[in-house]
């Protein structure tokens, strides 16, 4: 079996959580539990007080707290190798634990792109020194994301790939995809797809609709994505090959993505946190945080979203991470980068904006945060005896503003910044070991610990 | 800032920071300045001592030697920055510029930017107040106020005023914030040109839309847009010919009686036949008249303020 997940070698966490309201909804716990962590792993699970904590083993009053299984993220830039200015293994993987996740999926546009095993074998090697967390990462698809010709993808996924997208762009030509999807039984690993006809987003900046009537900036109409998934979808179903849709933008896509799975294809799709809670009215305020692709799109777009995530037409919760610097987000909203960090705020966003709203239960919530890797063939968290310890402790009263704290990312474009969010991440064990711990105010066992790396308000 | 309170914002951005009460107060103002226009000795010294910054990242005739004229008649101190051969040509960043520029403690400084947003963007970056000469295809607030100035002057008022607004909307920073300005004024706004180059959902703005001429009738006001020639390259209309025999404003298409406008640079023979800009009908050297004073007003009243007015004119 080929290893493809990296991350440093930790210490296994020790730690006696005493009274967490547990839930996991593939295990179906929803009650209060006494969890034992011991060499990493879940040891044992016990009504609250029950269990005997053994000595020399931290205790942490978890009481009023949640214990979720921790959450993976198919989607994130670490912007490793090659624009470490913006993100590096370290920093990303530091946002990721402090926003709950146990593992990140990276995508390969960097510099150079992730498209020789050469370039794979070397991510993983500093994965396996700098990463928190486990990491996994994807290959692109074809050579440098020209779209012309086929990356190895058989020596990539030898060499620890976990499938492949162009994410950033759309592989344009139908039919060096559908080479890709042929070529996916010798190698297997999904191929993940970013859905954009170029020649309907054009110079695009934003969604096409009112809001860009008014500001008279180019528009990128959703049919622009949803007409790629529809074509994408019908490639998939007619080779029987396994394809993901990524950051799924708009009620067209969730349609066309409907329509594929109805067909028979074997597709699945993600959206991101801020395409579930925000939508381009916010581009009103020309502020670049909100400049991303696929574009914020319209409430009935964001309803849909909401709708298929709740349905689970749309598998799973993908944050899109991605971090830019200060300066290049600085200028014209025209000019800006595509993209916002999502990690550290994915949770509380979706909890403030879409449980306590009651869009979405709290259940379902957790189940599509933590159903990103598995779409990747990765194990699925669970809290279960015996199991490695993936999971986060949350507490779900905690308001914070975001950014106030500054952020683990070396970035902070954040397009919920200054957002008053309710849900703080206390813990994250990731790997078995511990990623991110935050003061528990109630209790005196528990000390005060800023995670090294974590940086203040400026840049 | 402001001393009557007709003006919400210390900046002129969009139109959107006028309600009509300001807008008014700024026309208003500019009648008295273009009643020093008319002098031998066309200056006055509201700004003696005060400098404002020209700083204009795209190609402009009308807007920066009219926004030049109309602080130099003020007295201001005026420097112009052009991009080409400035430090923006080495690369600088907009923010490095506005801030370099802004430790001249200007009073003012009016941007032009291929790039929407970028005079909001910097209003954050300086002390001075900000006047937005156009950013992008988003807004152009001033020749809206010039527009709204010189249609007052020739019809009193723009209460129930059918005006029309001809040609490439999509691609015309004009377009939109005359629309703005025109309902804020209380007129009624259709806007017509080739589906492709008007845009999805226009009508949330506050205006109609039409493919064709057929009800040009209707107007009485006919703002026509200037087609650029690149936009034929770009498919938005499969040839100039096409496009003039279908939207040209012309004699034949003109009721007397119909007034003409035009924001300039004018195709002649494209978007408007040459007879008809030479016409009694056509308002256009009225408005590139206009926007000295309405400049010059806008400076002031974001400037200086109001009560002064008397003492100084």
């Amino acid at each position: 079996m080929i290893k493809r997940l990296f991350m440093a070698e930790r210490p296994g966490a020790e730690l006696m959580l005493r009274g967490a309201h547990v839930i996991d909804p593939r295990t179906g716990l929803d009650e209060g539990h006494d969890v034992l962590i011991a060499g990493g792993r879940i040891a044992e699970l016990g009504a609250p007080g029950s269990l005997p904590a053994p000595p020399g083993v931290e205790t942490l009053d978890a009481t009023g707290k949640h214990l979720f299984p921790g959450f993976v993220d198919p989607h994130v830039h670490l912007r490793t190798p090659g624009q470490e200015y913006k993100e590096d293994l370290d920093t990303g993987t530091a946002a990721a634990a402090a926003g709950g996740f146990c593992a990140v999926v990276a995508m390969p546009n960097t510099d150079p792109t992730v498209d020789s095993a050469a370039v794979l074998g070397s991510l993983i090697e500093r994965a396996g020194r700098e990463a928190r967390i486990p990491v996994g990462f994807l290959a692109s698809i074809t050579r440098g994301l020209h779209g012309e010709e086929l990356t190895e993808m058989a020596d990539l996924r030898d060499a620890g790939a976990i499938g492949f997208t162009d994410d950033g762009k759309p592989v344009v030509s139908a039919g060096i995809l559908r080479k890709a999807l042929q070529y996916q039984r010798l190698c297997g690993g999904i191929i993940a797809l970013h859905e954009e006809d170029p020649a309907l987003s054009g110079a695009g900046v934003m969604h096409e609709g009112a809001v860009s009537a008014r500001l008279g900036m180019a528009g990128i109409p959703s049919v622009s994505e949803s007409t790629m998934v529809a074509r994408d979808g019908a490639l998939a179903l007619y080779e029987d090959a396994r394809v993901h849709f990524q950051h799924l933008s708009c009620e067209e896509s969730v349609q066309a993505l409907q329509d594929a799975k109805r067909a028979g294809a074997r597709v699945s799709g993600e959206a991101s946190p801020h395409h579930l809670t925000l939508t381009d009215e916010m581009v009103r305020t020309l502020d670049s945080r909100f400049k991303m692709n696929p574009p914020l799109r319209t409430e009935t777009d964001r309803r849909a979203l909401v709708q298929a995530l709740a349905s689970g037409i749309i598998e799973c919760v993908a944050t899109d991470h991605a971090p830019h610097a200060v300066h290049e987000k600085e200028v014209p909203f025209e000019q800006a980068p595509m993209g916002t960090t999502g990690l550290e705020t994915a949770f509380a966003v979706l909890y403030t904006e879409l449980v306590t709203s009651g869009e979405l239960g709290l259940a379902t919530l957790v189940e599509r945060m933590t159903a990103g890797g598995a779409l990747y063939g990765l194990e699925i968290p669970r809290i279960a005896v015996g199991r490695p310890a993936d999971l986060c402790l949350i507490d779900l009263d905690a308001r914070f503003k975001v950014g106030e704290d500054g952020y683990a990312s070396r970035s902070r474009n954040s397009a919920f910044e200054g957002r008053s969010l309710q849900g703080r991440v206390l813990l994250t064990i990731a790997g078995g070991a511990v990623a991110h711990r935050r003061p528990i105010a109630a209790s005196a066992e528990w000390r005060a610990e800023t995670p090294a790396g974590y940086r203040g308000e400026t840049e | 800032m402001n001393r009557t309170g007709g003006l919400r914002s210390r900046h002129l951005i969009s139109i959107d920071d006028l309600d009509r009460g300001a807008i008014e107060q700024i026309l208003d103002r500019a009648e008295s300045f273009a009643e020093i226009s008319g002098r031998e000795i066309k200056k006055v010294p509201a700004l003696r001592g005060r400098t404002v910054v020209n700083l204009f990242y795209e190609a402009s005739t009308r807007t920066s030697s009219s926004f030049e004229l109309a602080a130099k008649r003020l007295s201001a101190d005026v420097v112009s920055v052009r991009s080409a051969g400035s430090s923006v040509d080495k690369g600088e960043s907009l923010k490095d510029t506005v801030q370099t520029l802004s430790a001249y403690d200007p009073a003012a400084i009016v941007i032009r930017s291929p790039h929407a947003g970028a005079a909001q963007l910097v209003a954050g970056w300086t002390d001075a107040a900000v006047i937005n000469a156009g950013d992008g295809k988003h807004e152009h607030p001033t020749q809206a106020l010039l527009d709204v100035f010189t249609l007052r002057r020739r019809l009193g008022a723009l209460d129930d005023v059918n005006i029309w607004i001809v040609g490439d909307v999509t691609h015309s920073r004009v377009a939109r914030s005359n629309i703005l300005a025109f309902t804020r004024m209380g007129a009624r706004v259709t806007v017509c040109g080739p589906p492709t180059l008007i845009p999805r959902d226009i009508e949330t703005l506050g205006c109609e839309a039409t493919p064709t001429l057929d009800r040009i009738g209707e107007a009485e006001v006919v703002y026509v847009l200037r087609m650029q020639h690149e936009r034929m390259h770009e498919s938005f209309v499969p040839s100039l010919r096409e496009y003039a025999a279908r939207y040209q404003i012309n004699s034949r298409r003109l009721a007397p009686g119909q007034l003409v406008m035009h924001p300039g640079p004018v195709n002649r023979g494209v978007e408007l036949s040459a007879e008809t800009i030479d016409s009694p009908q056509a308002l256009i050297g009225d408005q590139v008249k206009a926007g000295v004073a309405v400049r010059m007003a806008v400076l002031y009243e974001l400037l200086v303020g109001s009560p002064m007015l008397a003492a100084v004119a």
